[in-house]
């Protein structure tokens, strides 16, 4: 209960440039009207963007250099996932980054040496965690069985049309694992798509059932990775979560300091200022919180103050986007009820975040047994 | 040796120093709760307290350490004095109450003063014989400082003062006061006719009258001038600067860099304190720790407590306050004080029946700290600009919103 709180925020020239250079693309590649132009597609995001992205060498910067990364750390992550927020732009990173970060901290050294430069390369992993819709639960229905058959459906895997790989768990000999499947290894029609309350994601239900795998499949240090993982995917959602909030406050003050009623600009209503400035406080502790916990992490095992840091992250960051996304739309009076008002995005990411990786309720869960006990 | 490496070694010999001397000198309990601010003092007993305390710090060597040894300091770097302020607020010892004194008034005066004021008024403020008061604000006219209305009129080798101020900590055993006055009714802009002065208190004309707080005790008064004549020589700096000089004496108390003599100015509250207490009081026989609702809300507080804290580093990383500049810090008030009311308030309400009773009474607990922690605590979100107008300009000057 007294224990000495970690208080590190650091911030490097090199992620000061990735951060600038992140702004710049993204607002570049990734304006309204392109966001609005695949809300209706299929994959969901441009695969030229993506390109672009891959040759920028953002999917390597979390990749140790030996597998043909830039070794500059998962935390490095966090000031490009914030600007995909900001603009909106979904791609499969952050499934991506998440599922190569499970190979790098549980996988074999033959795992790492196959994947990580595929990953650095362009291909896209992601993670197939979820059998229920309890975030919470510690335990899989799935099943690997001793003859190596996968047996069981992951709910809401991201970005599962156009994976390469995935990384599943599974129970296999009374413990939890992670495997690695390949997309070639899936049954036809094992992919089943859902319609997702946020239109600039993806996600699919996968039955896994008789995909046979070699032991070689199973990450060896699965439980340390998928701890990992899972405190790393709050990050990133809570970062992308910032940039879409603070996106959102963009969006409230432009019509709070262009819209007239009664005679005055709107936005000098003292009811409608000060909940914006709320906005402003909580996108402000969000921000905060997610650099912390991206000063924090680093390659090895997360240990307690890095748990704490990205509880803390995801639970304030969601909360923060989801007021903003509340309040942009009553803002927006009449407007703000309609599809082509885009506080609607905002307010539908927020809800479609809130649940990845945790809601903010399940991380406060653990952080007061981290905090209190 | 190199002189970071010398440094270094004396400030770890200044840190065991202190710690010891902290260990023999710490008082004991004074039989009333100690102040938290130096809003509190509100009685013979607490002034006499504490002066004591600030003499003796003083006569240590451990206030004004990075002032000039001839007005009382020891010319030593401010590294000195924040070691030992840090020291001193980890042991929770009490304040150094003569805080416009010492954070305001004083720096003013060894900055921009005459040689004649600063052998004059210096030592005095750290040996805590001359306590400091301030007078800016006024009846009526909350924080808006443009608006003052107390009139300085040249006469002679003195300036006759008429008007009133309010909110005037300490104003009833202050010495000296850093007053703001009109001396040209007609300026151009509000501002310009304003002028800064070290007021003697013992002036004939000058009166005070003690307001009761909503906490039941004192600390502030309000301040009458009627033809109130002190010596035209008080005047800092020219006729016409004073809101000048009054905005530059508010970037002092920023810290010893700054130019404050030190000393803790605040006995801090923090969520460890509330987690204490969480430990101690039971529901059921649980203590409320361990109940679910109330974990929630403690950690829903911790949360908000770590961002907070966490603002001073982020403010010193250019990239991460690139958007909407000047965010963080002209939030900061808002934010900070907004904060530990809503915490103050949730510490009483965790007492059951218990939070119904105040300081005082032997049953309250932690002896009704909490309870008066969170009444005085409006001083904070209502002095200096309330927290509605403080969202106000977070609302027009950080987001670029318009004035109603």
């Amino acid at each position: 209960m007294t224990r000495k709180t970690n208080m590190a925020l650091a911030f490097t020239d090199e992620q000061s440039m990735i951060l600038e250079s992140a702004k710049g693309f993204c607002s570049d590649r990734s304006d309204i009207t392109a966001v609005r132009s695949l809300l209706s597609s299929a994959s969901g995001y441009s695969a030229d963007i993506w390109a672009e992205m891959v040759g920028l060498g953002w999917t390597g910067i979390a990749i140790p250099e030996q597998y043909g990364g830039s070794e500059l750390g998962i935390g490095s992550t966090v000031p490009l996932v914030e600007s995909m927020g900001r603009n909106l732009l979904s791609t499969p990173y952050i499934s991506t980054t998440m599922a190569s970060q499970a190979i790098l901290r549980g996988g074999s050294e033959e795992q790492k040496a196959k994947w990580l430069p595929l990953v650095a390369e362009g291909s896209v992993g992601t993670l197939a965690l979820l059998d229920n819709e309890d975030w919470g639960a510690s335990a899989t229905s799935c099943q690997l069985s001793a003859d190596m058959q996968l047996q069981g459906t992951k709910l809401l895997v991201n970005d599962a049309a156009v994976a390469d790989f995935f990384i599943v768990s599974a129970c296999h000999n009374g413990a939890q694992v992670l495997v690695l499947v390949e997309a070639a290894q899936l049954a036809e029609g094992a992919l089943g798509a859902k319609v997702l309350i946020d239109e600039t994601k993806r996600a699919c239900n996968i039955n896994f059932n008789g995909v046979t795998l070699s032991p070689e499949a199973i990450l060896p240090q699965s439980e340390a990775a998928l701890r990992d993982i899972k405190l790393l995917g709050a990050l990133l959602t809570a970062a992308e979560s910032t940039g879409s909030c603070a996106a959102a406050l963009d969006l409230v003050v432009a019509y709070l300091t262009s819209r007239i009623q009664f005679g005055r600009l709107i936005g000098s209503y003292q009811s409608l200022k000060h909940p914006t400035v709320d906005i402003l406080i909580g996108m402000d502790s969000a921000r905060t919180l997610i650099y912390h916990a991206a000063t924090v992490v680093g390659d090895q095992s997360l240990d307690q103050d890095a748990e704490i840091a990205c509880r803390m992250a995801k639970a304030q960051a969601t909360e923060a986007l989801l007021y903003a996304g509340d309040r942009a739309i009553q803002f927006h009076g009449g407007m703000g009820f309609t599809y082509e008002c885009d506080a609607q995005l905002y307010l539908r990411r927020a809800l479609w975040s809130q649940h990845q990786f945790g809601d903010a309720q399940h991380h406060r869960t653990h952080l007061a047994s981290l905090l209190l006990d | 040796m190199s002189i970071e490496l010398e440094q270094q070694n004396e400030l770890k010999e200044l840190r065991a120093e202190v710690t010891d001397w902290i260990k023999h000198n710490k008082p004991a309990d004074p039989g009333f709760l100690l102040p938290q601010t130096f809003m509190e003092v509100g009685s013979e007993p607490v002034l006499d307290f504490l002066r004591e305390w600030q003499h003796k710090v003083w006569s240590a060597g451990y206030l004004g350490m990075a002032w000039p040894e001839k007005y009382g300091g020891r010319g030593l770097s401010p590294a000195h004095q924040n070691l030992v302020d840090a020291q001193m607020k980890l042991a929770r010892v009490p304040i150094c109450f003569n805080v416009i004194g010492l954070g305001w008034a004083g720096p003013l005066i060894l900055d921009k003063g005459t040689e004649y004021e600063r052998e004059k008024y210096l030592k005095g403020i750290l040996n805590a014989e001359d306590i400091w008061c301030q007078g800016f604000s006024e009846p009526n006219h909350g924080s808006d400082l443009g608006s003052i209305q107390t009139r300085a009129e040249r006469d002679g080798s003195d300036y006759i003062i008429n008007g009133s101020k309010i909110w005037t900590t300490m104003g009833n055993y202050a010495k000296y006061m850093i007053l703001l006055a009109r001396t040209e009714a007609q300026a151009e802009r509000k501002y310009n006719g304003l002028s800064f002065f070290l007021a003697p208190m013992s002036a004939e004309g000058i009166s005070t009258q003690p307001i009761q707080k909503l906490t039941g005790e004192y600390g502030f008064t309000e301040t009458f001038f009627t033809d109130a004549r002190i010596p035209a020589d008080c005047i800092m700096g020219e006729e016409g600067q004073g809101w000048r000089i009054a905005m530059q004496t508010l970037q002092y108390e920023r810290g010893a860099e700054a130019g404050a003599a030190g000393g803790i100015s605040i006995l801090s509250i923090v969520m460890n304190d509330l987690l204490k207490m969480a430990a101690k009081v039971e529901r059921e026989g649980q203590p409320l720790l361990k109940d679910h609702v109330t974990r929630d809300n403690l950690v829903k507080l911790l949360i908000e407590e770590k961002a907070l804290h966490l603002t001073d580093k982020r403010l010193g990383i250019p990239a991460l306050c690139a958007d909407y500049p000047n965010s963080l810090s002209l939030s900061g008030k808002l934010r900070s004080t907004e904060f530990y009311r809503r915490m103050r308030q949730y510490a009483q309400s965790l007492q059951g029946t218990q939070g119904s009773l105040y300081v005082g009474d032997d049953q309250a607990v932690d002896g009704g700290f909490w309870q008066r922690a969170y009444l005085n605590n409006f001083s904070t979100t209502i002095g200096g600009g309330t927290s509605q107008v403080q969202a106000n300009i977070v609302g027009e000057h950080v987001l670029g919103l318009p004035k109603d």
